[in-house]
């Protein structure tokens, strides 16, 4: 075939899903092509069929998906029709796929480099030696640690943009003619994330493979893709090169994706000096167990109605904070005051009312509401619980909430979590936090799980609630366009210690700490030329962990 | 008249078959488009050379002479399979829309089970109406074969015979299944409320509470069960006497905690699993009591592997009862008891061989051991359908 010719050319592809006897249309006469060595950004929201399109174009479908109709050209194979035999001989081969999670994705129980060779051995594209050889040679190219050694550890021995990295050198083991990445830095933050971008897009070029990058994330798509397609609940709703598609978007639901990370709440001027905190840390030092402390005399306050950001990367002990206000690890030493009144340590010590005043929302809404619940239920027990309403005082405010929520009750009042959407979810989530009427919620990642329109919407809602409640927010990120958004303090966390605390103009604003320079740095911006300008500002080695390792 | 075939031919056969359909398919295939017979593998054209085989031995074994258990078999197991598909058609078109749904998602396996269970079920509670005479009723005639036809030595009284001291086996059957089903349903329910309470209560509360129960958990199962239920009704019987009503009680006792120790296990690993999750975490904060969070946050989420666990268990239960009674220490008589008939007319079996009346005398034991694999059976069907659905596994 002629150099020409698309590598990949997918027509009129129609996909049903069959979930409990009902059809649902997933990918709705999407067409799509690609040439040899360029990269396709495939962007939309959850449920757009982002995923399901990528995974078709291996001639692929997850259970309880069907292909109905068009048909996918791989180099002149038709993969709808292929026998088992060719597409074997494809996968791995000349089509490879990184998948999201890869934690998850490798086998724990095989060194790396072995589940490396896999796929050579089986193709009978090399030997053990040679293959072996050859991750070495990607994993030196992929910049990661110690490239001789790395490999013969085991995947739990390895950091999270490590074992992505090493996932992306195993899909180019054979050297594909393409590779699917499936949200491949979702996952990671955002320090970690930049160097797993560096590393595929540097490896793509050199080897001139073809990639379809799938993501919700406009800013990483932007860096990484050559053209852009997006995606609306299984319909295309259009396609541009990138550069065209971010500077004039044509369609109006691509120009609102493109507005979400503009929603910026003024910050508020800082409390009177004197005013009473809500909550307050006072030299808190906690520790699992008898291990090393994983939060070191941290202290700060929280004053009514404002929304104090504490920002790090994982590990750096945000969430271990927010278990010591709660009261679920009792610190080892320092206090927590509520209003000036120290709390007992342990939660379970504390009254009903101390408890009803310090709220949560958590970052998988899937995992914190009880699936067995009714939502009337789910937010009407704390209403029970701490005010006392019973009947139908109970149903009407369980109904007020609901409204607060922008939800209707008549619809909603009856259904089971499963039955909502992930935005949706978050919102009952954050109604069982209002329905105890508490002064201070902590907001654990609460967007981190939600596509960015959905996300804008969690942001703003919470925006509201805090000036109708005069509510304190403590907001758990490590997303930076979070803070901007709706932060009005922001307290920086690495390893348990706290590098710098502020308002947040102070803190978006030169001279930096080190550390929060790097986290502000490594957010990808949605210019097209933000990722080269950073590697000819600063090089590929003080990015990401490097960098961090060298403080 | 088919022959049957010597074990030589017949695995020379299946090799043959195997080769022609793998080499003869892949030729075919290729020439048709066929994808199934292009792609088959050698171990599949190996199974389907085993099947075709196998089912010509059945056949012929069939329609030749003798053979009466095998041809019982078949009619047994064809008559089943109607009866299962019939009662699933039946669901599927009469029903709210939440049964026929539940229908439809069946296979034939679970809906026979359910059918069966269900008549088990209903032969249990209207025993006393359903029954010709008294469990403990005795006639004149001992040893009446089944079948009720006076040439071939049985009574039309006694449809299916009598035991070997007059008393009516159709009647014996229908209260064993009151007696033996009965006892094992409580005794599980028992089981299942000792070892779910214990076991969220470990997941619960964890460290040293959950170390104690686990650690008792582990020596109790350390011992094999049926000889250590022996052990304990001797010691049982041995302190607090024998009367019969007695020794029914310490055997419901006895295998409720002894079973229990398996339903702890499965109830502590399955709420270990929901106390880590963010909604419980959100319940403890909110300062709900112990018995709120075990019977409102675990137990509904835990309800599907438990309904499972449920099912398998009534089989194990129902089981060592069983053998318990074939023992001589469960169930005592005069009650009708599955395992006891098992016992008192076991020499029958041997009587098999011999022509004509042989088989029907050999049935005698049968019947009541046919009626506890019957049950047996049913349960697990329904359990697996059930455990499918709630691993989400899709066909």
């Amino acid at each position: 075939m002629s150099a020409t010719e698309p590598l990949v050319k997918i027509s009129n592809l129609e996909i049903d899903g069959i979930a409990d006897e009902t059809r649902t249309r997933i990918i709705n006469n999407v067409s799509l092509e690609l040439n040899r060595g360029e990269v396709m950004g495939l962007i939309g929201e959850s449920g757009a069929g982002k995923s399901t399109l990528g995974l078709a174009a291996m001639g692929f479908t997850r259970d309880g998906c069907e292909i109905v109709g068009g048909n996918i050209m791989f180099d002149g194979i038709d993969l709808v029709t292929a026998t088992p035999d060719v597409r074997r001989q494809l996968l791995g081969k000349r089509i490879a796929y990184v998948a999201q999670s890869a934690a998850a994705s490798f086998n724990p129980a095989h060194r790396i480099i072995n589940q490396h060779a896999e796929t050579p051995l089986c193709h009978g594209v090399s030997n053990r030696a040679e293959a072996e050889a050859d991750a070495i040679n990607l994993y030196q190219r992929l910049r990661l640690p110690n490239p001789d050694e790395i490999g013969f550890r085991y995947p739990h021995q390895v950091s999270g943009g490590q074992l992505q990295r090493a996932m992306t050198a195993m899909a180019m083991s054979c050297r594909p003619d393409l590779i699917i990445f499936d949200e491949p830095t979702t996952a990671l933050d955002v320090t970690t994330q930049i160097e797993v971008l560096v590393a595929i897009r540097e490896i793509v070029e050199q080897f001139q493979t073809a990639a379809i990058y799938i993501t919700h994330d406009l800013a990483v798509v932007a860096q990484m893709a050559d053209r852009v397609k997006v995606l609306l609940r299984g319909d295309e709703v259009e396609e541009a090169d990138t550069r065209t598609m971010l500077a004039a978007p044509r369609e109006d639901y691509t120009k609102s994706l493109w507005a979400v990370r503009s929603f910026q709440r003024p910050q508020k001027p800082l409390a009177t000096r004197g005013a009473v905190p809500v909550i307050s840390l006072r030299n808190v030092t906690a520790a699992y167990g008898n291990n090393d402390p994983v939060v070191r005399d941290v202290s700060f306050d929280i004053h009514e109605g404002r929304t104090v950001a504490v920002v790090g990367e994982s590990g750096s002990g945000k969430s271990t904070t927010a278990r010591c206000i709660t009261g679920l690890l009792p610190p080892k030493t320092g206090e927590i005051a509520f209003q000036n009144k120290v709390l007992p340590a342990d939660y379970r010590k504390r009254s009903v009312d101390q408890l009803r005043q310090v709220q949560m929302i958590y970052q998988m809404a899937d995992t914190a509401l009880n699936p067995r619940k009714r939502i009337g239920e789910i937010i009407g027990r704390p209403v029970e619980f701490y005010l006392g309403l019973k009947g139908a005082k109970r149903r009407r405010r369980v109904e007020e909430l609901l409204e607060l929520i922008e939800m209707d009750p008549r619809e909603y009042i009856n259904r089971l979590p499963s039955e909502l959407s992930g935005g949706q979810k978050q919102r009952i989530g954050i109604a069982r936090a209002l329905a105890a009427e508490p002064k201070f919620i902590i907001c654990d990642e609460v967007t981190s799980a939600l596509d960015q329109l959905v996300a804008e919407g969690i942001l703003k809602l919470l925006t509201r609630l805090q000036e109708e409640m005069k509510l304190s927010y403590m907001l758990i990120t490590h997303d930076l366009s979070t803070v901007r958004a709706i932060a009005d303090e922001v307290v920086v966390m690495k390893d348990g210690l706290i590098v710098e605390a502020g308002p947040k103009e102070e803190m978006f604003t030169p001279p930096h700490h080190a550390y929060t320079d790097l986290l502000l740095s490594s957010v990808p911006e949605m210019n097209p030329d933000w990722l080269d300008e950073l590697l000819a500002q600063r090089g590929a080695e003080n990015l990401g962990d490097a960098a961090v390792s060298k403080m | 008249m088919m022959p049957s075939l010597s074990f030589t031919y017949w695995s020379a056969l299946v090799v043959a078959g195997a080769l022609a359909l793998y080499f003869g398919g892949r030729q075919i295939g290729n020439a048709s488009g066929i994808a199934r017979l292009r792609d088959m593998s050698v171990t599949g054209a190996l199974g389907y050379s085993l099947l075709v085989v196998t089912l010509y031995q059945g056949a012929s074994l069939y329609f030749g002479p003798g053979a009466t258990f095998f041809k019982w078999a078949v009619h047994g197991v064809i008559g089943f399979g109607i009866t299962g598909y019939l009662f699933q058609q039946l669901g599927r078109h009469v029903g709210t829309r939440a049964t026929k749904k539940l229908f439809r998602s069946m296979p034939v396996t679970a809906a026979l089970g359910i059918l069966l269970i269900l008549t088990y079920a209903i032969v249990a509670i209207f025993a006393d109406f359903i029954a010709p005479y008294g469990q403990a009723e005795i006639f004149k005639d001992a040893n009446l074969l089944p079948g009720g036809d006076p040439g071939m030595g049985g009574s039309p009284d006694h449809l299916l015979g009598t035991d070997q001291i007059g008393r009516d086996i159709l009647s014996r059957l229908i209260y064993g299944a009151q007696n033996t089903v009965g006892i094992a349903f409580v005794t599980t329910l028992l089981a299942f409320f000792i070892g779910i309470s214990l076991g969220f209560l470990a997941a619960t509360i964890g460290g040293a509470l959950d170390q104690v129960l686990s650690r008792i958990v582990d020596m109790l199962m350390s011992i094999p069960q049926l000889i250590f239920a022996l052990l304990l009704m001797t010691i049982a019987t041995a302190w607090f006497g024998s009367e019969k009503g007695m020794v029914t009680l310490f055997m419901i006792l006895i295998i409720a905690v002894l079973d229990s120790t398996r339903v702890f296990r499965l109830s502590r690993a399955v709420g270990m699993n929901i106390v880590v999750m963010d909604f419980f975490e959100a319940a403890k904060l909110r300062g709900e009591k112990l018995s709120y969070l075990i019977f409102s946050e675990i137990a509904p989420n835990a309800f599907a592997p438990l309904l499972a666990e449920f099912g398998l268990r009534f089989c194990f239960v129902f089981l060592t009862i069983a053998s318990l009674s074939f023992l001589g220490i469960g169930i005592q008589p005069p009650l009708a008891d599955w395992g006891t008939m098992v016992r008192d007319l076991s020499q029958f079996i041997a009587y098999a061989p011999f022509p004509v009346v042989g088989p029907l005398t050999a049935s005698l034991p049968l019947m009541a051991a046919g009626a506890i694999a019957l049950l047996t059976v049913a349960v697990n069907f329904v359990v697996d359908w059930m455990l499918h659905r709630a691993s989400g596994l899709k066909e």
